[in-house]
């Protein structure tokens, strides 16, 4: 059944592999994916350790409906200290790994220790073996995965991977699985290049039983239905999660050149439309029919002839906003290339772009460059920039380090230049004219990112029906709620209720495209309740899943609280509140966040949490979890 | 109403495998890609995803091997279907399936294959892209010479005479 896989525990020192099964009081707590890997690494990861030593557990999982009939269960979640932000690391990627982990029986992997030598995991059926890698450590990952599933002979056969730019030990290396599918927020790639793991490969014909199958099959339909009914979804069948770049840029939600401006004129060779000239169809992630990514060519210069899939929404911010880029073909070629080293895009995008502001301002020169020349717009710079960070050649070994060590070693007039939370770089949006949105970045538990609390829809001025709807339940929420995004008040309850939202979607591994994210129409709580139901015969409440998602949610708090944040790690830049926007519609022209009122929304999200003042869960919040053996630390 | 046939246009295959979790649920109540009736062949550094399953041949080969005419051609669906009371499990369909659409399932000791689902094939209701397609052979040109056609008729739209 569902139920029945299991945990590999690997020590990678001893080159041992341990199988347990999971304990269904953990399954009722943590529900399985992001969830039960915040208990895993909690409970297996010292305090303060090295993220790129032996002691930091890498934990590779999927959810607990990875595999079943959930509509794009498809997600592959992993964790482990972070190398970049020193707290909660945690990457979701897309792709076909999950089920496949699933079907060779393992639901989680636990992943201890160094190899003496390069090696890699592979799972079939049940079993788990340690392999050698000495033959293809230094190969991208388009060649990793042919490599390895040639060695298997065995083109089925699913590979999650690192490429160059983990084996560098770049701090914002990503986990790659397929040609495209990245977990790669916190630069968790650096911890498999730290462990000397290269890849882990799965295959299996393990059949995962479906509780009651004609139910689900339908049900599955259902869900299908509703989630490509919705104008966001259409969207992105047809131009992929690109079709937002035009209206966010012409709204003047960008961010460009740096922070200084939110919006990017004469942009139109990055619009959606454009990738009709290279895209050669649409390509999709287990069982999932929004397919929002495009098969592209590139046509022309050094990478003529390359197949690669995307980019997305972040590859246009990432290579053309924000470092002032105006070229698809840049794009294109940066997305591929990301892909390949294994990169995360953001941060790649956000570190060229910083230092492109430093370069602009003479905190930086030739000398410290290299003699690249770091100006706004310069295509081929960020193209190099790319490749150095990679290999950690020349100024781009400085950028490898990832925004705070890149900035101790430019010198204290670099600090306020860079656009991080918690050492993670800021999306390549703009959240200055949207106080949810920026309250979301500011508090979330990996660090800037929209993936993690932003309520999207906000963005949509809905009609209060649709908003009581969605942000009142499951547990009856009485306060404020606003249709407004330039209002503060009522935000903090849409943030905590993405939150817990993307927290159970990830636990059950589905993709977010298939929850209130981009659309308010799609599957929450209660449609959750009820494909858990009908794929595994467990029963979850509305309310379970919340109060999961909120034990789970806590405990990557926890986490961060123990390794040493406080609330201040909980704060924009002092850009968002200092200068305001520049460009952009009259709803996002002239704003900046009103420091007074973001400190009151704090408290507010802090109240809705049940953490006290300093952001510290209470005593009573963690009995009725159940977790009050978490915390205090010094109990562990 | 003509007869219906299966076809596939790789072309609209987004590669998701929904057609294989939907099949091997349908068929087994189990996900177990390796129990569906069809599968998306894969080259993934070449751009290029080919749903493959029993083609129902006219002259099938599995049905001439069979030493038990346990494979019979029902004419009502116009398909290539098993008598698993007759089949004696000899696997020899197996070897001779041109296209390794027949599969064998160790647990139940039988061999298996696409069914049509018995006129409403599960693979093409899920498949929003309809990459696979059940589709009467009466419109079967039509439908597909007007997407080609669609080419020549933007060209006009633009550059009208």
């Amino acid at each position: 059944m569902a139920l029945n896989r299991k945990i590999a525990y690997i020590d990678l020192d001893a080159e041992t592999v341990k199988l347990e099964p999971i304990p269904p009081q953990w399954r009722r707590k943590f529900i399985g994916g992001r969830g039960m890997d915040a208990y895993l690494l909690y409970t297996n990861t010292p305090r303060g350790c090295d993220p790129l030593g032996p002691d930091n557990a890498l934990i590779i999982s999927a959810g607990i409906l990875g595999g079943t009939l959930a509509s794009s269960a498809s997600r592959t979640h992993i964790a482990a200290k972070s190398p970049l932000t020193n707290l909660f690391g945690s990457a979701s990627m897309g792709g076909f790994f999950a089920p496949e982990m699933r079907w060779a029986g393992i639901d989680h992997f636990v992943i201890h220790g160094k190899a003496n030598r390069p090696v890699y995991i592979y799972a079939h059926d049940g079993e788990v073996e340690i392999r050698d890698a000495d033959n293809f450590w230094g190969a991208g990952v388009y060649d990793t995965q042919a490599i390895i599933r040639r060695e298997l002979g065995d083109e089925e056969t699913q590979i999650l991977c690192i490429g160059q730019a983990g084996e560098n030990l770049v701090r914002f290396a990503a986990v790659m699985t397929g040609r495209k599918d990245a977990g790669s927020r916190t630069g968790l790639g650096a911890v498999l290049g730290s462990k000397n793991l290269k890849a882990v490969a799965c295959r299996g014909t393990m059949e995962i039983e479906i509780s009651y199958p004609e139910k689900a099959l339908e049900y599955n339909k259902e869900v299908i239905d509703q989630v490509i009914s919705s104008k966001a979804t259409q969207s992105m069948q047809r131009w992929g999660t690109n079709f937002m770049f035009g209206i966010t840029n012409s709204t003047g939600l960008t961010r460009t050149r740096n922070f200084q401006y939110n919006q990017l004129p004469n942009s139109e060779d990055l619009e959606a439309e454009n990738l009709d000239n290279y895209s050669i169809g649409m390509d999709a992630c287990f069982g999932c029919q929004v397919h929002c990514r495009h098969r592209y060519v590139i046509k022309a210069g050094e990478y003529a002839g390359t197949y690669a899939l995307g980019p997305d929404y972040t590859g246009q911010g990432a290579f053309g906003a924000e470092v002032g880029c105006r070229s698809m073909e840049t794009v294109l070629v940066c997305n591929h290339l990301v892909n390949d080293y294994g990169i995360d895009t953001l941060e790649a995008g956000s570190m060229i772009a910083w230092a492109m502001e430093l370069y602009e301002k003479e905190i930086i020169t030739d000398k410290d460059t290299r003699g690249i020349k770091m100006d706004w717009g310069n295509d081929k710079a960020v193209i190099e920039m790319i490749k150095q960070i990679a290999f950690r050649k020349g100024f781009g070994d400085i950028l490898a380090d990832g925004p705070l060590p890149a900035a101790r070693r430019l010198g204290a007039d670099s600090v306020k230049y860079l656009m991080h939370i918690k050492g993670m770089s800021n999306l390549n949006t703009d959240e200055r004219a949207a106080p949810a949105l920026a309250l979301s970045i500011a508090v979330s538990s990996r660090g800037s990112d929209h993936l993690r609390g932003m309520p999207v829809i906000d963005l949509y001025n809905l009609p209060m029906e649709s908003l009581e709807r969605i942000y009142r339940h499951p547990d009856g929420y009485g306060g404020p709620l606003t249709s407004n995004f330039s209002e503060y008040r009522g935000k903090p309850r849409m943030v905590v209720w993405q939150e817990l939202c993307y927290m159970a979607v990830e636990s059950l591994g589905v993709c977010k495209y298939h929850t209130v994210f981009l659309s308010p129409n799609h599957p929450a709580f209660t449609e959750f309740s009820k494909l858990i139901k009908l794929n595994t015969g467990m029963e979850f409440s509305e309310m379970d899943l919340w109060n999961c998602a909120n034990r789970c949610y806590t405990i990557e708090r926890l986490f961060n609280l123990r390794e040493g944040m406080t609330r201040a790690d909980d704060m924009l830049p002092d850009r968002y509140f200092d200068e305001s926007t520049k460009l952009g519609l009259p709803v996002a022209r002239g704003k900046c966040i009103d420091r007074d009122r973001f400190e009151a929304m704090l408290d507010e999200y802090y109240h809705l949490h049940e953490w006290d003042e300093a952001g510290i869960p209470t005593p009573e919040l963690l009995a009725r979890l159940d977790i009050s053996d978490l915390w205090p630390p010094e109990n562990n | 109403m003509g007869k219906k046939i299966m076809i596939v246009d790789p072309q609209k295959c987004t590669g998701c495998r929904n057609c294989e979790l939907v099949c091997s649920v349908r068929h087994n109540g189990v996900s177990n890609p390796a129990l569906a009736r069809i599968h998306i062949v894969k080259w993934d550094n070449e751009r290029f995803y080919m749903p493959m399953r029993c083609q129902h041949c006219k002259d099938a080969p599995c049905m001439i091997v069979c030493p038990k005419d346990a494979i019979y051609h029902d004419e009502e669906m116009d398909s290539v279907r098993i008598n698993h009371d007759l089949c004696i499990g000899c696997k020899m369909c197996v070897s001779a399936c041109p296209f390794g659409a027949m599969g064998w399932n160790p647990m139940r000791g039988r061999v298996f294959k696409c069914d049509l689902c018995h006129g409403d094939p599960q693979c093409v209701r899920f498949c929003d892209t309809k990459a696979v397609d059940y589709v009467e052979t009466s419109r079967l040109c039509c439908d597909r010479m007007r997407e080609v056609a669609e080419n020549y008729a933007e060209l006009t739209r633009r550059y009208p005479r």
